[in-house]
């Protein structure tokens, strides 16, 4: 096996032993790069330069035979919408293509006091807006398991290049369902932490109430080591929550004995792909086989979690991208007559559509006199979204669900009907209005071969049980050791 | 619920300081209104007696400053540097004499 193909676990073994060195590791990860780069699109930016010097820090640091973290030299892709300091960062929208951060989000801090070695910035839906990664303002992301279909969305660049092989692990932000579900589809490993486990501060605000930061790997060792990284309260985020932070893989128990395994039927609708629908079944028969308890529950209030969303995520939205008005960074229009011209005319020409329709309707969402109706409405059902969780964990520990209706679809096919595209997030939506934590592993494969993913859901700050039930699946099966052959034009790298 | 008008939209898109042409105002006016009419589908809820959740852990936020375990909402105030103004700059599309500049919006003639 190549070194790019490797865990972050597997590869710490031989970077800790000095089989190979951090450099050999990055040189390994980019020449991957320029194999496969050109047919996937998954990086907007790459920082060749910065990698190999931070790996050049790595060995020097296990040179020294000091204890180095469990990510030191490990190579990782950022998705677009964290902040890097001194690295441009987009968004995937034209309003920041000259924007380059003068700090790092909390979570960059973190993993650069681990040492890693930073790849480069991934491909995105503008502003997280979407689940296909097609809202980019710059490229179409494919997805490596068939180059025609979409690697799903919003944080498709960083499910796509973890899936290619041409990073060990990234990160993806989540507001509802944006790493679960491209994790899916691109046949990786995706989670969203409970909101407020992962600070926030960096992290360019979509819809604040929603967004939280999460890892994408090859399995489920190297999902809990990268939580262990970035996780924890700061000060510089007043929603990141005062708790203390597990070790993480503690989680990593192969053994589900006893452990209670809930099933929504709500979710199990005729919205729902029948052969994805079979693959979650028979991954739940082989959690019940290993010795969990699984029964039928309730979530009743899940048919509303999608307009709930497309009125909470777009008023915040809304609100949150006052601020790119040409004044202090990002694109000005040229020569505006007056300022309300500047701010009309800047906004128009560098937003895109799905960002320009967000704007749209969670302006009106909260205009004057359609606040109660639609705001508050929404507000009100996302309490009884969230009751019907709070419900369900009294009685299970886990709930298992699909993660996305359908397997990754065609380049094309919904983004002419935003609201079919909308519906691409039903299975994710309910969990974000609850800030529950979530996982998407892979658990199975549909036609040709496209990827299908389990999603558990725990309870606030239950992270632990997650991991352990899709440990516990991970280390029973093997869906999650298949690599694509990324074909294009008969030739497969 | 309310359907939306054109002339909603063009309300809204001024309140949302953004503008569009004719065709794009047909093009959302028609796309809101399909969207607006999915979500109406929360009226269906009974929801008079449902209070609002606005954030999910709203008692856990970090309380900074808190020394004596009573609940603070504010930090402490202590002074500390920013970021320079050259780095901040950096980014202005049009800086001006260490300012953000932007179009005159004082009339001189009064």
């Amino acid at each position: 096996m190549s070194l790019y193909e490797l865990t972050a676990h597997a590869l710490h073994e031989k970077l800790k032993a000095r089989e190979i060195t951090a450099v050999e590791l990055a040189e390994s990860v980019y020449a991957r790069i320029d194999a496969v780069e050109p047919d996937v699109k998954g990086y907007l930016t790459l920082t060749k330069d910065i990698a190999l010097e931070q790996a050049h820090t790595a060995d020097v640091g296990f040179q020294s035979g000091d204890d180095m973290p469990p990510l030191a030299g490990i190579p990782i892709a950022i998705k677009d919408v964290i902040c890097t300091k001194g690295v441009r960062t987009t968004c995937a929208s034209k309003i920041l293509e000259t924007f380059v951060p003068p700090y790092d989000a909390t979570v960059m801090t973190k993993l650069h006091e681990q040492g890693i070695v930073m790849l480069g910035k991934t491909n995105m839906d503008e502003f997280a807006m979407g689940s296909s990664t097609e809202n980019s303002a710059y490229q179409i992301t494919h997805n490596p398991w068939n180059l025609d279909t979409i690697p799903g969305g919003s944080s498709g660049g960083s499910a796509a290049v973890v899936s290619a092989d041409t990073a060990i692990c990234s990160l993806g932000s989540d507001t509802g369902g944006s790493i679960r579900q491209p994790a899916a589809l691109c046949g990786v490993v995706g989670m969203k932490p409970t909101y407020g486990r992962v600070s926030r501060y960096g992290l360019v605000a979509f819809a604040s109430s929603l967004d939280q930061i999460g890892p994408f790997t090859k399995d489920v060792t190297d999902c809990a080591l990268l939580l262990n990284a970035i996780c924890g309260s700061d000060a510089m985020d007043a929603t990141s929550v005062d708790m203390p932070v597990p070790d993480f893989t503690q989680g990593l128990i192969n053994d589900v004995e006893g452990m209670k395994i809930g099933i929504p039927k709500e979710y199990f609708t005729s919205a729902l792909d029948t052969e994805v629908a079979d693959r979650v079944h028979t991954a739940v028969a082989v959690l019940e086989q290993l010795g969990a308890t699984v029964e039928e529950i309730s979530l009743p209030h899940t048919e509303y979690a999608i307009a709930t969303y497309y009125i909470i995520a777009p008023a915040e939205a809304s609100a949150n991208l006052a601020r790119y008005d040409g004044v202090r960074y990002g694109h000005r229009n040229e020569n505006p007559e007056d300022l309300i011209t500047m701010y009309k005319k800047t906004r128009s020409e560098a937003f895109g559509e799905e960002v320009k329709r967000r704007i749209m309707i969670g302006t009106f969402a909260l205009s004057a006199g359609y606040q109660d109706a639609y705001y508050k409405k929404a507000q009100k059902a996302r309490t009884l979204i969230k009751s019907d969780f709070d419900a369900a964990f009294e009685k299970v520990d886990v709930i298992a669900t699909p993660t996305s209706p359908t397997p990754a679809f065609k380049i094309g096919e919904r983004t002419e009907d935003p609201l079919q595209m909308y519906l691409s997030d039903v299975m994710t939506t309910p969990a974000s209005h609850s800030g529950l934590p979530g996982i998407s592993i892979p658990c199975g494969f549909v036609q040709n071969e496209l990827p299908v993913g389990l999603q558990l859901l725990g309870a606030p700050f239950a992270e632990d049980k997650v991991l352990r039930v899709a440990y516990t699946f991970e280390q029973n099966t093997e869906h999650h050791l298949q690599k694509p052959k990324i074909e294009k034009n008969g030739v497969v790298s | 619920m309310a359907t939306i008008t054109t002339e909603g939209i063009r309300h809204v898109a001024n309140l949302a300081r953004l503008e569009f042409n004719d065709e794009e105002t047909e093009h959302f006016t028609e796309q809101l209104a399909r969207i607006l009419d999915y979500i109406g589908k929360l009226n269906e809820l009974e929801t008079d007696d449902v209070p609002p959740t606005s954030h999910i852990h709203p008692h856990q936020v970090v309380i900074m400053g808190s020394q004596d375990g009573a609940p603070h909402v504010a930090k402490p105030d202590v002074v500390k540097p920013s970021y320079p103004r050259e780095e901040v700059l950096a980014n202005a599309p049009e800086p001006e004499e260490g300012y953000f500049g932007v179009p005159r919006v004082v009339d001189r003639s009064h």
